[in-house]
């Protein structure tokens, strides 16, 4: 193991869920607690701090969570960055770590999102008495229903209607089939939120949300936390055998914002950062898309996850829908995506989603995902976007201890 | 108060729902295209994303276009009401966020491709008399 690489040391999820009883606190601590005992060290051997909360950006979670598990004066990074939360709390860790300033650093996302409903273009006040523009379009009246939508559900309709319409291929039905398979893996995942499996039929005839979305095939509202213990390579060294041999390697890391292209802020445009973040993480890890062995994609909506075949590279450009009709993604072929349930079954707690895929892939990685463990898994791939945008690529690899 | 004569009434003010959609004779919409580079953007802007060109010129889009991507929205806030047609529209090359109106909102109705047209309607008056108006696109044929 090289002295400048990065590896996650100890890292944990909660049970995603409803946790009515836990406040955002508990559910951090109970994350971090976990991570750290799992890499085997304290909050003493913690260099640096980075933690998010985007419902709760302001509240400083990072130091909330320092006063009820350890106070030992370190740096501590709020961060808010979207869907991308979580992802960029490891990576400013990672960056930490690798710029030498310490040699561990610890990374937390947590939300409570039981029961919240819309996330966006979540209010339409009633109209003024008088039409007053307003804001950089100058707009007299709120806009979502009367210039397209601004809920989640339909933004992400039309990203995967567009690749359809550009590649031809697709069908209400065929995004269903995604759902269907998240539904499906997530039944062997006891930390996801929903371990039910839907049948086709289900899936297309629940409520309709934004076609061709239905309700299953969106991301689902959820408490949980996740937190990750990154070390380094020179660090790793010192530290026992058993904490070694469980080391797993972050072959990539890597975040992108949108480079600009015509119509990017008019319908957002997740395909270009996540092409570019995905080409760097492949470069800087020295592997190919056909060499991972597990991949855990941003599925916030069905419509989502057939993009980012072809984005992360797992497709020929154009050839995400014959990949999924060629069964490629499900737990048994040939690149598994979302082995967890994804975000439509596991649950989308938003800061902790950028950790808790990277729990995933290293618990395969480690050989511990029991029944839902995919052999031999030797590199795996982590992948988020956060609208704005930002994406967040890690590649992880098991290491010969 | 001051008694409104007939023609003063009929005279109704128009507002736009957003700067954007010029209103008058012709409506249409109007991008702010950069000078340097032609990037086009629909907001107030500092500079160009593009390129960092500051300087900006107003025009006019194509009025017709084709639906690249859409949804059709069942479940919105309240108050928004459901459901609508929400699409993303090419207009000769430049993107356009709009919903679809005068057609059926359901899949046998609205498909990738569809040709449509630029067209407007009242969103109605607000206390003081003034009629804000709203746009959309609309089925060609």
């Amino acid at each position: 193991m090289a002295t400048d690489d990065i590896y996650i040391l100890g890292i944990d999820m909660t049970k995603f869920g409803k946790h009515p009883d836990l406040d955002l606190v508990d559910l951090a601590s109970a994350a971090t607690m976990g991570a750290l005992a799992d890499g085997g060290v304290t909050m003493r051997d913690i260099g640096v701090l980075a933690a998010g909360s985007l419902l709760n950006a302001n509240a400083g979670i990072g130091q909330q969570l320092q006063k009820q598990i350890g106070q030992t004066g370190i740096p501590v990074y709020n961060v808010a960055n979207a869907c991308a939360t979580g992802a960029t709390a490891l990576r400013v860790a990672y960056m930490a770590v690798k710029s030498g300033e310490c040699d561990m650093g610890l990374a937390v996302g947590v939300e409570k999102l039981s029961g919240a409903g819309l996330l966006s273009g979540g209010s339409r006040p009633s109209d003024d008495g008088t039409w007053t523009p307003k804001g950089r379009y100058g707009a007299v009246a709120p806009i979502d229903g009367r210039i397209g939508t601004e809920t989640m559900p339909g933004v992400f309709a039309q990203i995967g209607m567009e690749y359809g319409h550009r590649y031809g291929g697709t069908s209400f039905e065929l995004f269903a089939r995604i759902s269907e398979k998240n539904h499906s893996h997530s039944t062997l995942n006891p930390k996801a939120a929903y371990q039910k499996r839907f049948t086709l039929d289900e899936i297309m005839h629940d409520v309709m949300i934004a076609y061709p979305n239905t309700r299953p095939m969106c991301s689902a509202n959820c408490d949980g936390a996740a937190a990750a213990v990154v070390v380094g390579g020179a660090k790793l060294k010192t530290l026992s055998m058993q904490q070694r041999s469980r080391a797993v390697k972050i072959s990539a890391s890597v975040l992108t914002s949108d480079p600009w292209e015509e119509g990017c802020q008019v319908l957002p445009n997740v395909n270009t950062l996540t092409r570019n973040a995905a080409q760097q993480a492949y470069e800087q890890a020295g592997v190919d898309p056909q060499d991972l062995d597990l991949v855990e994609l941003h599925d916030c909506f069905a419509t989502a996850e057939l993009v980012h075949y072809d984005n992360l590279g797992l497709c020929s450009e154009g050839g995400a829908v014959d990949f999924f009709e060629s069964g490629a993604t499900w737990r048994d072929g040939a690149t598994p995506v979302n082995v967890s349930g994804g975000l439509e079954s596991k649950g989308h707690p938003i800061a902790a989603t950028g950790i808790a895929n990277i729990w995933e892939v290293a618990t395969h990685l480690r050989g511990e995902a029991g029944n839902r463990q995919i052999e031999g898994a030797r590199l795996g791939l982590a992948h988020v976007i956060g609208l704005g945008s930002a994406c967040g690529v890690h590649i992880l690899e098991r290491i010969a201890a | 108060m001051t008694r409104q004569t007939d023609e003063e009434k009929s005279a109704v003010v128009q507002i736009p729902i957003v700067e954007y959609l010029v209103l008058g004779e012709d409506p249409h919409l109007e991008v702010n295209e950069c000078v340097a580079c032609h990037a086009r953007f629909f907001d107030r802007r500092n500079a160009c994303a593009s390129c960092e060109g500051v300087a900006f010129q107003r025009t006019r889009l194509q009025p017709e276009g084709e639906v690249r991507a859409f949804t059709i929205v069942a479940f919105a806030a309240p108050g928004v009401p459901v459901p609508f047609v929400a699409a993303l529209i090419d207009c000769d090359g430049t993107s356009v966020r709009a919903n679809l109106i005068d057609v059926t909102p359901d899949a046998e109705h609205v498909h990738l491709g569809m040709k449509v047209r630029f067209c407007t309607q009242s969103l109605g008056l607000d206390e003081g008399g003034t009629e804000a108006v709203g746009f959309g696109f609309k089925p060609l044929a």
